[in-house]
């Protein structure tokens, strides 16, 4: 059959079982938003306030759901917008479709009016990228992209089709969506990580994101229960192994807790799987658990040496190769170990005994309440690592946050994201900092009526510069006390939608269960303490014998 | 493992299209690597260009950009030559200053070089060499008393030595795993 390039964009996503993509329109995008008004029946367009907004919606999608994202805009600035987003998918291996659009082909290359080179810009931050000069090979370019997105180690892939691509009659056939089956490849390497875990007597498991993108987590259980080992997990791992498990000991990494730290340095073998050691949890890769041996599985060869060499790499998609390896590794006895990691297990949270409103006791009240099956998204700040250490993840995709890029003002637009892919209650933990890059995407929540709950730990700073200026710059407090004069209960108000304001640890389970059951998005305003920190804390660039559990006592 | 740093040969097979080398070379860059030379032609396959990277680290830094190159979509085979299982050549075209009563003197040590005089002017000569790059250097500091007026060299391109054909084997991350 006949269809414009641009009709065919469009069936080509819905191949793909996608049933909503992100966008902004823009000249050179608008054939596809006509084919997408036309299709509107079967995929569900949503508008957000920036592209970026729309690209970490994408993003959000994709996490919640394990789908691939799509987000569509236009050339030049619209295109620019996207590239923060591509490149937090990218650092945390998220499946998305990013499709611009670009002016005629007879232009390019003139500096025409929004015109960029766009695929020149993302090369560095996507798994790979086209741009569609030849319109017969449109299709088999959109096919391939949602193809490379989502095989082997996930990513993000942009396709910028010219405007008059988009306008070209072309043939179209509808297919299957293509997918490639995980890697598994049974080998000496496979036999030699098994010897490795049969000798150790203190076996630990350092869980990533991997885990989570291969549907590791039910396998994960049985071969920790069967070794008895102990876990940990990255922020990217959160809720891949669940947290009320006996045998999970917590976040692990530089505000990891301090258990994590103590068994990692107990440890006679690491088992990491579907994880990278990023300096945040290898913070000197050079000397990171130098007694340990260590087995590092993950499905990207590059990761496997890239920052601490393993005495045996494999290369595997994570659930494959426990599935692979359960039977026949010993299961342990001796419950010696586990024992001793368990009893450490006295979390070091700082309760705010000090009388001040304690954000850990909020996260732990919007746990407790709600919808047991609610969806968390974050910013990036103190409230992100809170919520990393504190709350109990039962299970994957509930953790929606920007770990390795670490993007702030990445909440709001995930969290629309999550929690349209999900369906789910949602909860975005956001600072004022991080509220305030992207919150112009709280009205396309209110727009949609989204079930989304912010809580915005309040505390006029940026609490993690200044908890870093605090320890290491003299207190030199240099731009961080941000004092907005933003009133959110009124911010709220202004888009016909209910605020809140906490100050008092009495009143938490009152306000967030007022919140919770009020209908359409609600922002809490938490004042918090600028002064409070997120412990424990390994300083930048040591490991885990540095750890700092307490306050220090700052002169 | 050989933890000096040393040149290696980097042989790949891409596809021939624009914009691949900015991939491969911003690779090198955006990750900490340098390229010490880097050749790039056709191949009996339309659709394939070949790569010859020449890059200087110790084993485990190559091992990783390798590893790296090989996640590129458009890097279809990649190796690392070893020194002795390949041959290798570099193509030199040097200008060199030389009065026509100096001519015979430089011609006899072309001679002995296997060098040819592909132009001769009033007061230079220009020569072809073809052959390992450390003959290349050497030839490179005979004439530099002459005074060397200007050079191109194409860096290394090179392939393995008997039947072995890099796009027969089999993908880099399957034979690492084996």
């Amino acid at each position: 059959m006949k269809l414009k390039g641009a009709q065919i964009i469009v069936k080509c996503i819905e191949e793909q079982g996608i049933d909503t993509v992100y966008g902004y329109p823009g000249g050179t995008i608008l054939d596809i938003f006509d084919a997408l008004y036309e299709e509107r029946d079967r995929l569900t367009q949503i508008l957000t306030c920036h592209e970026q907004g729309a690209c970490h919606a994408a993003d959000g999608y994709a996490r919640a759901t394990g789908k691939t994202g799509v987000v569509i805009a236009t050339s030049g600035p619209g295109a620019t917008n996207l590239v923060t987003g591509i490149a937090t998918a990218y650092m945390d291996s998220v499946p998305l479709v990013a499709i611009t659009g670009n002016v005629g082909r007879s232009m390019l290359g003139r500096d025409s009016f929004q015109e960029v080179d766009i695929t020149g810009i993302t090369i560095p931050i996507t798994k790979h990228n086209f741009m569609v000069k030849n319109p017969d090979e449109l299709v088999s370019t959109l096919r391939k992209a949602f193809f490379i997105a989502s095989t082997g180690r996930p990513g993000p892939v942009l396709v910028d089709v010219p405007k008059d691509v988009q306008q070209t009659m072309l043939d179209y056939e509808p297919a299957e969506p293509v997918r490639s089956k995980p890697y598994f490849s049974e080998n000496k390497h496979v036999e030699n990580a098994i010897s490795l875990i049969n000798e150790a007597k203190r076996p630990i498991l350092y869980v990533g994101g991997g885990c989570i993108a291969s549907g590791a987590s039910d396998a994960l259980v049985a071969f920790s229960e069967k070794l008895n080992a102990p876990v940990t997990a990255s922020t990217m791992g959160l809720g891949c192994f669940p947290a009320s498990h006996p045998n999970y000991l917590g976040l692990i990494g530089m505000h990891g807790m301090s258990n994590v730290a103590e068994a990692m340095q107990k440890a006679d073998l690491i088992i990491a799987v579907g994880c990278r050691f990023d300096d945040r949890v290898a913070g000197d890769r050079t000397c990171f658990c130098p007694n340990a041996k260590k087995v590092h599985i993950d499905i990207d060869l590059a990761e496997l040496g890239k920052n601490v060499s393993p005495d045996v790499g494999v290369l595997s998609d994570a659930r494959l190769a426990l599935e692979a390896m359960l039977p026949r590794v010993d299961a342990k006895k001796d419950t010696a170990w586990i024992s001793e990691c368990r009893d450490r297990k006295a979390h070091d949270f700082l309760l705010g005994s000090d009388g001040k409103l304690c954000p850990i006791r909020i996260i732990k009240a919007v746990q407790r309440l709600g919808d047991p099956e609610k969806v968390i998204a974050t910013d990036v700040g103190q409230h992100q690592m809170w919520v990393a250490q504190a709350y109990e993840f039962e299970r994957p995709r509930k953790f929606i946050s920007s770990c390795g890029l670490g993007t702030m003002g990445y909440g709001m637009g995930a969290s629309i994201g999550a929690c349209m892919g999900s369906g789910k209650q949602t909860v975005l933990f956001t600072g004022d900092g991080s509220f305030h890059m992207n919150f112009n995407e709280v009205v396309t929540a209110a727009k949609l009526g989204l079930d989304i709950t912010v809580v915005i730990m309040d505390n006029h700073t940026l609490g993690m510069v200044r908890q870093w200026q605090t320890l290491f710059y003299n207190r030199h407090y240099s731009s961080t006390d941000i004092n907005y004069p933003t009133d959110f209960v009124k911010l709220a108000e202004a888009l016909g939608e209910k605020g809140f304001r906490l100050e008092r640890n009495e009143d938490i389970d009152k306000v967030i269960g007022e919140a919770f059951a009020t209908k359409g998005v609600k922002l809490i305003d938490c004042i918090i303490d600028k002064d409070e920190f997120v412990l424990p804390m390994i300083p930048p660039g040591k490991n885990f014998d540095a750890i700092l559990a307490t306050k220090p006592v700052i002169k | 493992m050989n933890e000096k740093t040393m040149k290696h040969i980097i042989t790949a097979l891409v596809t021939n299209r624009s914009g691949v080398l900015t991939r491969i070379s911003g690779l090198f860059a955006r990750r900490g690597y340098n390229i010490d030379s880097l050749s790039v032609c056709n191949t009996n396959n339309p659709d394939m260009s070949r790569m010859t990277i020449v890059a200087l680290g110790t084993d485990d830094e190559i091992n990783q950009i390798v590893r790296q190159l090989d996640k590129l979509w458009d890097c279809h085979k990649i190796r690392v030559l070893k020194p002795n299982e390949c041959v290798k050549r570099e193509l030199l075209l040097i200008k060199v200053s030389v009065p026509a009563e100096k001519r015979p003197e430089v011609e006899s040590t072309a001679n002995m070089m296997k060098v040819k005089f592909i132009d001769v002017g009033a007061s230079s000569v220009t020569c072809e060499m073809t052959g390992e790059p450390n003959k290349i250097d050497k030839f490179i500091e005979l004439m530099q008393p002459y005074g060397i007026l200007e050079l191109a060299r194409t860096g290394i391109t090179a392939l393995s030595r008997g039947e072995e054909i890099l796009d027969d084997l089999t993908d880099y991350n399957e034979e690492i795993s084996r």
